[in-house]
């Protein structure tokens, strides 16, 4: 089993026209391929619709794109000035599940998204985020697929690269992944590391959790509280920026110690009293979840 | 994106927000000017204020008040030019280069007010508290309850009675209330106008003959949203930052230097925050946080080498990449082509894992040059850190 994404999934592609849209598009596509299903059914650039693409159908809006191909999910690569317009479009069709590769979105545009986006029926994942895998079956984003192997350990994090980090270290140990939820590095994100651990505690396919964090808000110390409170499935965490200097945006807009609150150290210790093995070092986060599953 | 307070205040006077009658100098003839105009209409005294980024400028010395044009002068000529250590500034300090020079206030109350975004509950929060002109994360930790809150529906905006409500929870006087919902109406509008990130007046003062004023204001604006205000890219004071970030922020790159010897480049924030924490789990220091980004061509990858080359602590470098968008092999090709261009001598330790990473290898162990490759970070971290250390 896995979560928000499988061979079910029938994605559109917003911003399949440009040069990121295209390449990844491809990369949905191929990746599903290899398991018997093409999941990529369209995509839209306002202008060019009536068009074809690499073979897929271009649309003027989401919209027409949603009425002509039943999609059910769709990966935004639209730029920061407009990424938010593409985000309300999406869930203004209706869309079930947007994923929002974009990264620099203004902040107080995200402000009004998701007050729109949260009375909706449409889940957002990101933005700024690499997207959702779940090995085996299908991807919404732009991770690598070939690292990744079908299995049972759910992971959520901020960080792209670090998902892949800790989904190397898993796959290079013969363990495999259920789905891999990439939530993104913005200050204002749709899906929290909460959603994303209630959907992994509730799926019977999803054995074990890794929870990768960084510094910056409060979202994984209220985390590590609802793991307290509901989570009977080991997790293994993990926080990047324990030797980042208070005050400085660390790369992600989000990724910021302010006010004494924010801190590694905070969000480790938060995650250590929820029962959580919180590892120091990013190289340890496969070890550890060898070691929790009897694998080591 | 921060600025300084005389700019800050320039934004407020637009949105009709009272601040003090002041004006920028840059040198001691424009600040002896200002400061005898503000003397001649009557003020009794004049406020010599250093212009840095940093906060903590009255205790660093940085903030004199001055009772004659003799006193102002000579304060002057003490600020400008020092270098200013604040508790923001680290040891070094950060040299004062501009000054405010404004008209005194006779204060009755030191108050604050600010406006956030509240992570939490994704929305814009506008404080207010009794406790101004101290830390504000310290009465924040102390005492939150001293801090009152109004979060703002972003369909409709901060409304008036909101602001009512906080202007009575600060204790003004009946007189004062509608005045101050006007100066905190203007403010909001002042924050969301201008994409800020952060705003903040303190102290709020209350002068003793019933008026309300903004005696400091901070601003931090939305990087993101720069774009969309070619007016405000233009108040950035490059002499504030880091001569290094901003060479790198012209590439479009994220770095911040550290203290330490160890270089990174890195792709994916994440990844480079971890990158920095492995470097200090194997011993030793990162020399900066670099994120080459998901889109990372040739010329880009060159930039960045030469900017971690620029640093002079530098012993080594760790170049530590997952490929996601960026392909493994068009960064092998850029970094060779840069170690080869800029004749690199330091130790280059790599660890290169993702999409093409074959490839990448390839080109890597093609190359002739003396790099060596880590199988894991951890590895890779171990290779680094003996080789800043001076290990072969």
């Amino acid at each position: 089993m896995s979560v928000l994404v499988d061979k079910n999934t029938r994605l559109i592609v917003q911003g399949i026209t440009g040069r990121e849209g295209t390449f990844h598009a491809k990369g949905c596509s191929e990746y599903s391929k290899q398991f018997g299903v093409d999941i990529v059914v369209g995509g839209v650039t306002p202008g060019k619709g009536g068009t074809t693409h690499e073979g897929w159908p271009v649309f003027n809006t989401v919209e027409e794109a949603v009425k002509a191909t039943g999609a059910n999910a769709t990966m935004i690569f639209v730029p920061p000035p407009a990424a938010a317009d593409g985000i309300l479009e999406a869930t203004d069709a209706g869309l079930p599940l947007v994923v929002c590769i974009t990264e620099g979105i203004p902040v107080l545009d995200m402000v009004k998204v998701w007050e729109v986006v949260k009375h909706s029926k449409s889940r957002l994942i990101g933005p700024n985020c690499p997207g959702v895998i779940s090995p085996g079956k299908a991807k919404i984003g732009i991770m690598p697929g070939r690292i990744h192997k079908e299995g049972t350990v759910g992971i959520v994090s901020r960080s792209g690269t670090l998902t892949y980090e800790a989904v190397y270290q898993l796959t290079t140990r013969g363990i495999g992944q259920s789905t891999a939820i990439g939530i993104g590095g913005d200050p204002i994100i749709g899906t929290t590391h909460i959603d994303a651990l209630k959907l992994l505690n509730d799926d019977p396919g999803t054995e074990a959790i890794i929870m990768i964090g960084e510094i910056g808000g409060t979202n994984e110390e209220k985390a590590a509280e609802f793991i307290k409170a509901n989570v009977k499935k080991p997790v293994v965490g993990f926080i990047a920026g324990q030797t980042a200097p208070p005050g400085r945006r660390m790369g992600h807009a989000g990724a910021i110690i302010s006010g004494g609150e924010g801190t590694a150290e905070s969000k480790m210790k938060a995650m250590a009293d929820a029962g959580i093995h919180v590892v120091k070092s990013p190289a340890e986060i496969g070890g550890m979840m060898a070691k929790v599953l009897g694998k080591a | 994106m921060k600025i300084h307070e005389y700019q800050a205040k320039e934004i407020l006077r637009k949105y009709g927000v009272a601040v003090p009658a002041g004006e920028m100098a840059t040198t001691l003839e424009e600040a002896d000017h200002a400061a005898k105009e503000l003397f001649s209409a009557g003020n009794a005294v004049v406020v010599i204020k250093a212009q840095i980024h940093a906060g903590g400028r009255g205790k660093g010395g940085g903030v004199k008040l001055a009772k004659s044009i003799e006193q102002a002068d000579e304060y002057s000529k003490a600020i400008l030019g020092m270098q200013l250590v604040t508790h923001q500034t680290g040891p070094q300090g950060q040299k004062v280069q501009r000054l405010l020079i404004e008209s005194g206030s006779a204060i009755a109350r030191e108050l604050y007010l600010g406006i956030v975004l509240d992570r939490a509950s994704s929305q814009v929060v506008f404080m207010a508290s009794q406790a101004g002109g101290m830390e504000i994360e310290e009465v924040a930790h102390k005492t939150p309850e001293a801090i009152y809150k109004e979060y703002i529906d972003p369909a409709i905006g901060f409304q008036p009675y909101q602001a009512r409500r906080l202007a009575f929870k600060l204790g003004l006087e009946p007189a004062q209330i509608g005045e101050a919902v006007r100066f905190m109406m203007g403010l909001y509008r002042a924050f969301i106008e201008t994409d800020s990130s952060l705003m903040e007046i303190n102290p709020f003062i209350t002068t003793k003959d019933g008026k309300l004023a903004a005696l400091d204001c901070k601003i931090n604006f939305d990087d993101n949203a720069l774009f969309r205000h070619k007016d405000l890219k233009e108040l950035r004071d490059l002499s504030e930052e880091d001569p290094l970030e901003v060479e790198a922020s012209k590439f479009a790159l994220n770095y911040i230097k550290l203290d330490g010897n160890i270089a990174c480049m890195v792709n994916g924030a994440g990844l480079a925050m971890a990158t920095m924490d492995i470097i200090q789990y194997a011993g030793g220091s990162p020399a900066n946080f670099l994120d080459v980004g998901g889109g990372a061509n040739q010329e880009q990858i060159e930039n960045a080498f030469g900017i971690l080359l620029s640093d002079k602590n530098v012993k080594a470098i760790f170049i530590n990449i997952f490929g996601g968008i960026l392909r493994v092999d068009v960064l092998a090709t850029a970094v060779v082509a840069a170690a080869k261009k800029l004749n690199v001598k330091l130790p280059i330790v790599l660890r290169l894992e993702g999409t093409n990473v074959e490839e990448g290898r390839k080109i890597i162990e093609e190359s002739g040059l003396k790099f060596q490759v880590g199988t894991t970070m951890k590895d890779a971290a171990d290779l680094v850190v003996a080789a800043a250390k001076g290990v072969k």
